[in-house]
């Protein structure tokens, strides 16, 4: 069971696959049986996208190095001020780089 | 005409998050090779999973030889925020038909997720054909980039050192800055967070995606409805 062949690793890819596509559809097959939001239902459903974001960035923040932290940091005040996300990576990206390079050595 | 100025209108939408994506692509087929998985194998997921982070997951979890079940069980536990988003998308989309909305689905990234939104709360109407266009830009770059990354992965000896661990959490939060307006924001934010970390330091990951989005979203559904920042509707 632990020790699988090159066909275990393309059925479990498959399964996984299958898996995957049915949590893009559940929340669909849910509301259609569902007709009726009550609003408290619909403010949840609107603090989804932030919600779900925001924990890919919070451990990230929390687990990674110093430099890390100070990256992300400078990348949430460019997005202060630019929407577009390319200016924030810049940031992001050269402040790790130049902590990593210059600074850690 | 209009079909087609949709279409180009939704590569345009794409291509900013596909090029920002595009790494990760390339890193999961390194990662993916360097695991000892094939390139066949890798390709393969990319084309089917077409879910970055829960795919990086999935190599992991082969390179350390769990069992198939657990395997399928931590992919779908990265991924439970798709039953969330699909419940958000569907009136966004109520107007496809059924095989669209099927398409549409299987096309459904965060950042396609995100993208759709944005254009929705714009006022302005999401077609499928530029639905299609943002998510082909996506899923065809993701997959070239992949195959790119399998392709030169034995080369990529250390991915922090070309600063790669950044990219990622940085893109998601430009996403959930871009939601700065929505009700009750602020605190929402701060509860996921909060639940996330507390869930990443004690059950540990894949489980802090799902605990950390619960906790802002119960307590959204707690809370009075705040007013949107903007006039309202």
């Amino acid at each position: 069971m632990s020790d699988f062949t090159n066909d275990h690793m393309i059925l479990v890819i498959f399964g996984a696959a299958v898996a995957t596509y049915l949590t893009r559809i559940a929340g669909y097959v849910l509301l259609s049986v569902v007709s009726d939001i009550p609003p408290r239902a619909e403010a949840a459903l609107n603090a989804i996208p932030a919600a779900v974001l925001t924990t890919l960035v919070a451990p990230a923040f929390y687990a990674g190095g110093w430099e890390g932290k100070l990256a992300i940091a400078a990348a949430l005040l460019t997005g202060l001020r630019f929407k577009s996300p390319l200016p924030m990576i810049a940031v992001g990206w050269s402040v790790v780089m130049v902590c990593r390079y210059f600074i850690i050595g | 005409m209009r079909e087609s100025s949709e279409f180009s209108s939704g590569l345009r939408s794409g291509i900013v998050p596909a090029l920002s994506a595009a790494p990760f692509g390339m890193l999961f087929g390194a990662v993916s090779v360097t695991q000892g998985q094939s390139v066949f194998e890798t390709a393969l997921m990319s084309l089917t999973i077409f879910a970055g982070a829960s795919q990086l997951v999935g190599v992991e979890l082969f390179g350390q030889r769990v069992a198939p079940w657990l395997i399928i069980a931590s992919i779908v536990a990265v991924n439970f925020r798709h039953v969330l988003y699909s419940a958000a998308l569907t009136p966004v989309i109520a107007h496809f038909s059924l095989p669209k909305k099927l398409i549409a689905f299987f096309l459904m990234t965060d950042p396609q997720f995100a993208e759709a939104l944005k254009r929705h709360e714009e006022e302005e109407r999401v077609t499928f054909s530029w639905y299609l266009g943002a998510g082909l830009v996506l899923y065809v770059l993701w997959n070239i980039m992949t195959l790119i990354g399998a392709t030169l992965g034995g080369f990529i000896k250390n991915p922090e050192a070309l600063g790669l661990d950044i990219l990622l959490p940085i893109y998601f939060l430009s996403l959930v800055m871009g939601f700065r307006k929505r009700p009750n924001y602020l605190p929402i934010v701060a509860a996921s967070a909060l639940g996330s970390i507390l869930a990443y330091a004690t059950v540990g990951s894949p489980w802090h995606v799902s605990i950390g989005a619960l906790a802002g979203i119960l307590l959204a559904a707690l809370l009075p409805p705040g007013k949107t920042k903007e006039a309202a509707q």
